[in-house]
């Protein structure tokens, strides 16, 4: 058993359920999407990690070297992509919390559903 | 020897991301996110990903962080102490945590080459990228040419998304808008930015074209280096960002116009699809590079070079538009 390389997995849970706990326990939306955009984060950790390949290097062909072992690119690909995509949404989420707080005069969760409620 | 660094970098990692979720204060967490970018980009680097470490440092750490705090100036700075159900919370994600961790143990092994990941589809692209297109990037590879499809659908959902913040913030607040047409504004655009403050605007004007120097690099030797439109997409506007919050809004948007970034948006995301219709009518399939010159490998080539121009473009376009719809948001 590798406990050091299992390691980059129970950190990858821990950090999922970090994030998860500031999603369902937190009141302030900002802070609910700091915690979904760690979620997403610990996805991109997984998958980076199993990418990964012992002894291996980038996946960038250099001139003159041969019988390199690269890590596995595709993974990479999905990630880095992925990572943009995320902005871009995390952006969105933080334009709906500003009108939130232009409409309701607040951006915490119970008060918001006590002025819904009257 | 990484792999303790590694151990290192993931514990520093965790307490982190203990601390942003435990600070009462949002400017803390936000700063600590930035934080926690950097150290996600190490670890990405760790592991043979320098692409992503790339978009991560310039996204997570730079665009992430700006566009955060703009949103608390729109809104609030401090957390209510008010945490719903927290023991509850405390239980679901405990439990769930365990059985993520137990499940570890019958996981593939950490850098297992026979790992099922690494049997698939992974090892022939690396094997064909030297004979399809011949440029040593393989991330680059795959990303513009084998599944330029899932590239394209991204770029088409960055776009979206930017669409989206444009049309929610777009528009001025009702109430305001009969009382900002008669108020003279307070803010004379000489005190905008950090003009009157010196050494981070001398600092600054030193970075900002090494920034967009190195953002070109990225865009135009990724298929050589690790790199490409979306990480040279996000360095350039964070260039830009940086110049904004030195010389002022009003100054960024002279040299970088509304009218631009609306054609950088549209432009790439169109300049990307009609690579792919061009390939259509010289007799190849959509996003097909080959056919776009007289030897299939220079047509590979082209094809990537084209379409991760167009990356770069709506990238940079739609980070610098959603920028300015929260920093023009701030005025009314």
């Amino acid at each position: 058993m590798d406990w050091l390389g299992v390691y980059y997995y129970w950190a990858f849970a821990a950090l999922l359920m970090i994030g998860f706990y500031a999603v369902i326990a937190k009141s302030n939306l900002i802070k609910k999407l700091i915690g979904l955009s760690m979620f997403q984060s610990a996805v991109f950790l997984l998958y980076i990690t199993m990418g990964k390949i012992d002894d291996g290097t980038a996946p960038i062909y250099h001139e003159g070297i041969s019988q390199q072992i690269f890590s596995n690119p595709l993974p990479q690909v999905l990630i880095l992509t992925a990572i943009v995509v995320g902005i871009s949404t995390v952006a969105l989420g933080l334009g709906i919390i500003v009108r939130i707080q232009e409409e309701y005069g607040s951006i915490e969760e119970h008060e918001i559903l006590g002025i819904d409620e009257r | 020897m990484t792999v303790f660094f590694g151990v290192f970098l993931l514990t520093l990692l965790l307490i982190v991301a203990i601390a942003i979720v435990r600070a009462d204060n949002l400017f803390v967490a936000v700063m600590l996110g930035g934080i926690f970018s950097l150290l996600m980009a190490t670890i990405f680097f760790l592991l043979d990903a320098p692409d992503v470490a790339l978009t991560e440092a310039a996204v997570g750490a730079g665009i992430s962080t700006v566009l955060y705090l703009a949103a608390l100036a729109l809104t609030a700075e401090r957390e209510k102490r008010h945490t719903v159900h927290q023991i509850k919370a405390l239980v679901v994600v405990t439990t769930t945590a365990l059985l993520v961790i137990f499940a570890t143990f019958d996981n593939v092994q950490f850098g297992d080459p026979t790992a099922p990941v690494h049997v698939h589809v992974g090892p022939w692209y690396l094997e064909n990228t030297q004979r399809y297109m011949d440029i040593p990037n393989v991330v680059t590879a795959i990303l513009g040419s084998f599944r330029g499809y899932d590239t394209l659908g991204e770029l088409f959902v960055v776009f979206t998304a930017g669409i989206g913040v444009l049309f929610l913030l777009g528009t001025r607040p009702k109430k305001d808008t009969e009382a900002a047409e008669t108020l003279i504004p307070q803010q004379s655009e000489t005190s905008e930015g950090l003009r009157n403050y010196l050494i981070p605007r001398l600092t600054g004007r030193l970075l900002v074209p090494i920034i967009l120097l190195f953002g070109l690099y990225v865009q135009f030797h990724g298929e050589y280096s690790p790199g490409g439109g979306f990480q040279a997409g996000a360095i350039i506007a964070a260039g830009i960002i940086l110049y904004a919050l030195l010389e002022g809004e009003t100054a960024a948007l002279r040299v970088v116009p509304q009218w631009m970034l609306m054609a950088l948006m549209a432009g790439g995301a169109l300049l990307y699809g009609m690579v792919g219709v061009v390939g259509m009518l010289l007799g190849g399939q959509f996003l097909d590079y080959s056919v776009l010159a007289d030897n299939p490998v220079t047509g590979q080539q082209l094809g990537i070079l084209l379409i991760e121009l167009g990356v770069g473009m709506t990238v940079s376009g739609v980070l610098l538009s959603i920028f300015h719809a929260f920093a023009a948001r701030d005025k009314y």
